[in-house]
């Protein structure tokens, strides 16, 4: 149904970003931190970013589907907490390893843990001060025609081949950027 | 997949047809009719099965763009052939705040008037329709069984609909009554 293009684009000012700005090949992600496929999913980035270096660029967005995951709503603002304070992808990563413990008092002692100011994060929970900032993500999934977690875009296109093959996943980023 | 079998019914109803009325169960002691929800746009969510995979999807997503629904004024229905027992369960389950009808008895009876019944699965095909505040298809989609459609064509085919609205708004045919969820007023515009 969806023509499946990214709307609105990778924004450098607002996005979580990766890799070059020269990168042929423009990898998004929408996830959901308690989502287990995201978590399957996580390892898979990884290894397409060992594989690819600076051909790839990964953004990552929030969708958090917050009745089927409880806990996803809280994780995702506290992973723009951490990017307040400088620290995203350190946090992205963080709660994709410990899928299994992110109740608040987890992701308080995350911060704490990665060296940031947990009393700021708890308060940020506490306000949802992050919350428009993950609503707006969810929303531009919804309108880029996200249909689960997680939902990849290839520069821009969803990438509905399936990426729980990494081979088939990597010779298909390979081939997009052999073609950029 | 059974893909043989989508010729066997007469098609999905398309815009600009009224939408058939239906009265289904909403729980095992309650019962909700298409026309008490005349006034709002309703969004109907055939989907072929409870506890399916891609079913689970497509509800969990349908919940969480609820809200954005709302703020549209409509109203959102899911409909299977799954009983009423198996939908408060499933409901429960998935948290769900919205309502599933039991197209149970007969079987498939309303799927088979909106066109979206697959007679050798037994099943209501994956389908979406928006019906306006006037009781007449404004949009339908017909969905690969095994692909979550996705709430993006919903949301568009509704914001056409507020537009309508609001340029048609000094007619005096299109009242506007209060939802659910509330005001829809300025400023609640759903940002692309």
């Amino acid at each position: 149904m969806s023509d499946g293009t990214l709307m609105p684009p990778v924004n450098d000012e607002r996005d979580h970003i990766q890799g070059p700005p020269s990168a042929p090949v423009t990898l998004v992600e929408y996830g959901d931190y308690q989502c287990s496929y995201c978590g399957m999913a996580y390892p898979i980035v990884k290894s397409l970013q060992r594989a690819l270096g600076d051909q790839l660029r990964f953004v990552f967005r929030n969708f958090p589907l917050r009745d089927s995951h409880p806990n996803a709503e809280h994780a995702a603002e506290a992973a723009e907490s951490a990017a307040a304070q400088g620290s995203f992808w350190e946090m992205h990563d963080t709660l994709y390893e410990n899928q299994e413990q992110l109740d608040d008092s987890d992701l308080v002692a995350y911060a704490k843990e990665l060296g940031l100011d947990p009393a700021q994060l708890a308060r940020d929970l506490e306000d949802g001060t992050y919350a428009a900032r993950v609503r707006e993500d969810f929303r531009s999934g919804v309108r880029s025609g996200v249909n689960g977690t997680p939902t990849f875009f290839v520069n821009g296109v969803r990438y509905d081949e399936g990426w729980n093959d990494p081979d088939q996943f990597l010779r298909a980023l390979q081939s997009v950027a052999a073609s950029t | 997949m059974a893909s043989g079998t989508t010729q066997q019914h007469t098609g999905i109803l398309q815009a600009g047809t009224p939408a058939p009325e239906f009265t289904l169960h909403s729980t095992p002691d309650q019962t909700l009719a298409l026309s008490e929800l005349r006034g709002r746009p309703v969004v109907l969510a055939f989907y072929p099965a409870d506890w399916s995979p891609v079913c689970g999807d497509e509800v969990a997503l349908f919940n969480a763009v609820l809200p954005d629904l709302q703020e549209l004024g409509a109203e959102m229905i899911g409909i299977s052939v799954d009983g009423v027992w198996c939908h408060a369960a499933f409901a429960r389950a998935r948290n769900l705040h919205f309502p599933l009808l039991a197209d149970f008895e007969p079987k498939g009876a309303v799927a088979r008037q909106y066109g979206v019944y697959r007679e050798a699965d037994g099943v209501t095909e994956r389908a979406l329709f928006v019906v306006d505040e006037n009781g007449s298809i404004a949009w339908s989609y017909l969905s690969p069984m095994g692909v979550n459609p996705g709430a993006d064509g919903v949301l568009r085919a509704l914001e056409e609909l507020r537009g309508k609205r609001d340029s048609s708004s000094t007619d005096g045919t299109t009242e506007r009554r209060p939802s659910p969820s509330g005001d829809r007023g300025a400023g609640s515009e759903v940002r692309a």
